[in-house]
């Protein structure tokens, strides 16, 4: 059968992308050059600099930064100690690893927030205990928090995937020819994990970066990410070209930090079951 | 040796950090009190009125719903997609992952939104605009799940089979189709589970009245989280464990795809 004649197979799916990925960004951002009345404007992208928005701006990429990098620091470790576990037990832990991510995510942050609130379980366990409290809810670290808990396991899928498929044999091979482990370390397994990482970071930083629905329950609608200012923009103040503006916006932001990280398409991704 | 102890020490510790908000959940649908921070006793009671709360029971009835058509819609089109894909030219290849990636690289937020404003356009926004939208973001995990497997599978099987005989799509069915169903399956459930986590996506696309357990949950946020779905939750949690530990038993020789 001829290549032409099998290609034809993905015209439903072209005909899917032109209709509900290519139209729908065309529309955003067509809202986004316009004033409510129809005048053209650059106004509602350049909004992003406005200092409200710009300091919601800085607050994301923080939170996105600190969260990414804390995800790293857990699961490489994590990733690395699983690499020693026999075979079967490699698999056990993958399973467990990534089984939370099964129970509805809004309900975890809310068990975030009675952990951590006032008066919350941890602080009633540290009363009784005798020792001081903790007063983190409401804060920027409070939805760092959370959002590593929420996307730990996109994370540390990709890492251990990555981890695991490094093979024994190359590891030997620079301890036989003299590698001490922290040489093997930084030499052998860590270039090797890069991709692994590199896809983590891609599936934690931009959605922690534009994540509304933890910052609204930890930082007790107190700090605003760029996410919850756009969402008010649809929702509470209802204009919605400078909310297109904000999103198209957001978008060359990310665009901009996914080509710096640089990405192999999906090669590491590794499936969630 | 303590190398190893002081390695489980800390897995031990991130299984913690994982799963202390899950007990937290599951043991408020056993805490006889509508509060959240007081145990005031065990029972069973949210369990048994979770059938009778149709708020409940509607958004569960819509999420599961959802997940099913959107993860089979999507992984017909991506089947479909991926195939043809294999077979185009290296260009035409790349444009076409280009405008895969963007539903997966995109924020969700962004996604909502554009294809909210689209939608408005053309039809009332309520559960039909949030299955389309869902079949958008979820086609690309198929296609991702079933291209390895279309670069594993050998071609010259299928000319084979053809020589021998065999129709295009008898061929297909009976020769290529098998080795690319774990692609096919892994795309499915990992669709299927994309749909059930999103709220983003659903906010935004969804009308009024339409309400997945998801929206649900956000719009009680305020007014309090009823206990039945703590309940609910917790029936699902446990549905998937078993699901899944009887998944991975049965496909044990297969190692790949139930990573």
């Amino acid at each position: 059968m001829n290549r032409k004649k099998i290609q034809i197979l993905s015209i439903p799916y072209l005909i899917w992308i032109i209709g509900f990925t290519l139209i729908p960004l065309v529309f955003v951002v067509s809202k986004a050059l316009v004033t409510p009345d129809d005048r053209l404007t650059a106004d509602n992208l350049t909004a992003i600099f406005d200092s409200v928005h710009r300091k919601a701006l800085i607050t994301s990429l923080e939170v996105a930064f600190i969260s990414s990098l804390i995800c790293i620091l857990i699961s490489y470790p994590a990733a690395l100690i699983i690499r020693s576990f026999r075979i079967k037990n490699r698999k056990a832990m993958i399973f467990v690893m990534i089984l939370p991510m099964w129970m509805n995510f809004i309900l975890r942050i809310l068990a975030i927030q009675m952990l951590l609130s006032k008066n919350g379980i941890i602080n009633h366990l540290l009363s009784i205990l005798g020792l001081g409290q903790i007063e983190i809810i409401n804060t920027t670290f409070a939805i760092i928090l959370g959002t590593v808990y929420d996307y730990l396991p996109y994370m540390l899928l990709p890492v251990l995937n990555c981890v695991l498929a490094i093979p024994d044999d190359i590891v030997e091979a620079s301890k036989d020819l003299g590698a001490n482990r922290y040489t093997v370390l930084t030499r052998i397994l860590l270039p090797l994990s890069l991709s692994g990482i590199g896809s983590g970071i891609t599936m934690v930083f931009v959605p922690s970066m534009t994540e509304f629905v933890i910052a609204n329950i930890l930082g007790g609608g107190k700090i605003l990410l760029l996410g919850n200012i756009i969402e008010q923009e649809f929702s509470v103040t209802m204009n919605w070209n400078l909310g297109s503006g904000l999103s198209v916006a957001l978008m060359i932001f990310v665009l901009v930090s996914t080509l710096l990280f640089g990405r192999d398409s999906g090669a590491d991704r590794g499936y969630v079951i | 040796m303590i190398g190893k102890v002081l390695g489980r020490i800390y897995i031990g510790l991130v299984l913690v950090l994982l799963y202390a908000p899950i007990m937290v959940l599951i043991l408020l649908s056993f805490n006889n009190s509508r509060s959240r921070v007081v145990w005031n006793g065990f029972t069973l009671n949210w369990y048994r009125s979770l059938f009778e709360n149709d708020a409940i029971m509607n958004a569960f009835g819509t999420t599961i719903g959802l997940a099913a058509a959107s993860a089979l819609i999507a992984s017909i089109i991506g089947l479909f997609a991926a195939i043809g894909m294999y077979a185009m030219r290296k260009k035409d290849y790349k444009t076409f992952m280009f405008f895969t990636d963007i539903p997966l690289l995109n924020a969700d937020i962004v996604t909502g939104i554009a294809l909210m404003l689209w939608m408005v356009r053309f039809m009332p926004l309520g559960f039909s605009s949030v299955l389309l939208s869902h079949i958008t973001f979820n086609i690309p995990y198929v296609i991702l799940s079933i291209l390895p497997k279309l670069e594993t599978t050998d071609i010259r099987q299928f000319e084979a089979a053809r020589d021998l005989g065999a129709g295009n799509l008898y061929a297909f069915v009976k020769v290529v189709l098998p080795d690319l169903m774990p692609g096919i399956l892994a795309g499915f459930f990992l669709s299927a589970t994309m749909s059930m986590d999103d709220f983003v996506i659903t906010y935004f696309t969804k009308g009024p009245g339409v309400n997945t357990l998801s929206t649900l949950i956000y719009g009680e946020i305020r007014k309090g989280i009823k206990p039945e779905m703590y309940a609910l939750s917790s029936i699902l949690f446990l549905m998937v464990l078993i699901i899944l530990i009887i998944a991975n038993h049965s496909a044990k020789e297969n190692n790949g795809y139930e990573k």
